[in-house]
């Protein structure tokens, strides 16, 4: 008994201790001139469902449950989304040359049409973020008309 | 019953330190990105191999270590080799940042940008995914590789390739050093699918 006692506190203090660690918090207020939906001219059903299901990520601003202000969720929070940020940021979009919004177009349809994005670790807890199927089509047709547009 | 304690102890602070350790490597990767950009100005050794490379040959812009592990990759995923392609997708990638465009005309330089810009994400995609993803990649790797020959030239006989199924029969191009067909799209599964489009030299 001694023994979990000693485990307990040792969990718990550790716990709390790993709380003061810092995370760099996605959350910058700015609005973008060169932001995705700007830039172009979004249908509203296709721009609420790629702002609710990619933005958190995949743009300079994310909604943070509270769940994901504390370690070590936030840790693994934060480097998924430096990693979607590095590759594509919604944001940036006009920044993109032609070359890299094709490329990413291509991507993007690919990854939605064979149900990679968004990750299932993120729609297990973001049930609004999963795309229906006609949702899917919408979303598909609309970036590929864009990408035969470039 | 104090032994197990003590095991325990060192196991709860062994996974903390790990934990602490591994957050702080994610932080050195990301550090580490925005910066690649640059390394090729600032990593002098390699700039002083692709001068030398570039001395050697006489050309302006040095493409052919491109071309060779483009054409790695290539020859790997015709060989269904996932490994290998992978490889060969790293060292492309440092290919690219040593790429020196310092020769090439402002508007050349503004398209070389881009492209490599552009191929460098599809190479270090190709250096960590699994082969369909490796093939989708190498698609538009491809394209941009062309059209950065049509800038830079280049000394070797390339063939221009196509193979009409590939990406839902939108087709897809790629470049090879044999007039034989091998296709790196379907490899093993459709090895002949495919026609020579252009001849580069």
């Amino acid at each position: 008994m001694k023994v979990f006692k000693t485990v307990a506190w040792i969990l718990l203090i550790a716990f709390v201790g790993i709380q003061f660690f810092p995370t760099e918090r996605n959350q910058n207020k700015a609005e973008y001139v060169t932001d995705f939906m700007l830039v172009n001219k979004v249908p509203p059903m296709v721009q609420n469902k790629i702002k609710v299901s990619c933005y958190d990520c995949h743009s300079n601003k994310t909604e943070y449950p509270w769940y994901n202000k504390i370690q070590p969720v936030a840790w693994f929070l934060e480097d998924h989304i430096k990693n979607g940020k590095a590759e594509l940021n919604f944001n940036e979009w006009g920044d993109y040359s032609d070359r890299r919004k094709n490329s990413k177009l291509r991507s993007i349809i690919s990854q939605i049409e064979d149900d990679e994005m968004p990750l299932d670790s993120y729609t297990f807890i973001h049930w609004d973020a999963k795309f229906s199927k006609s949702e899917k089509k919408e979303i598909i047709k609309y970036m590929t008309q864009l990408k035969n547009k470039l | 019953m104090k032994k197990i304690r003590k095991t325990i102890s060192i196991i709860t602070i062994a996974v903390l330190a790990f934990t602490v350790i591994s957050c702080k490597d994610g932080k050195k990767d990301d550090a580490a990105a925005p910066m690649s950009n640059e390394m090729h100005q600032e990593d002098g050794h390699n700039h002083e191999d692709s001068k030398k490379m570039s001395a050697d040959n006489s050309d302006k812009g040095e493409s052919s270590a491109i071309i060779e592990n483009y054409l790695k990759i290539k020859n790997a995923l015709v060989a269904d080799n996932q490994e290998d392609a992978a490889n060969a997708g790293g060292m492309l990638v440092t290919d690219f940042e040593d790429f020196d465009k310092s020769s090439y005309s402002s508007e050349e330089q503004q398209e070389l940008s881009d492209i490599i810009e552009d191929a460098k994400e599809h190479a270090e995609h190709i250096s960590e995914s699994p082969i369909e993803h490796q093939r989708e990649h190498f698609d538009i790797l491809s394209k941009d590789v062309i059209d950065m020959i049509a800038i830079t030239g280049t000394d070797k006989k390339l063939y221009q390739d196509f193979c009409p199924m590939y990406n839902n029969n939108k087709g897809a191009q790629w470049l090879s050093t044999t007039e034989e067909i091998k296709n790196p799209y379907f490899g093993s599964k459709m090895m002949g699918c495919g026609k020579v489009q252009k001849e580069i030299n």
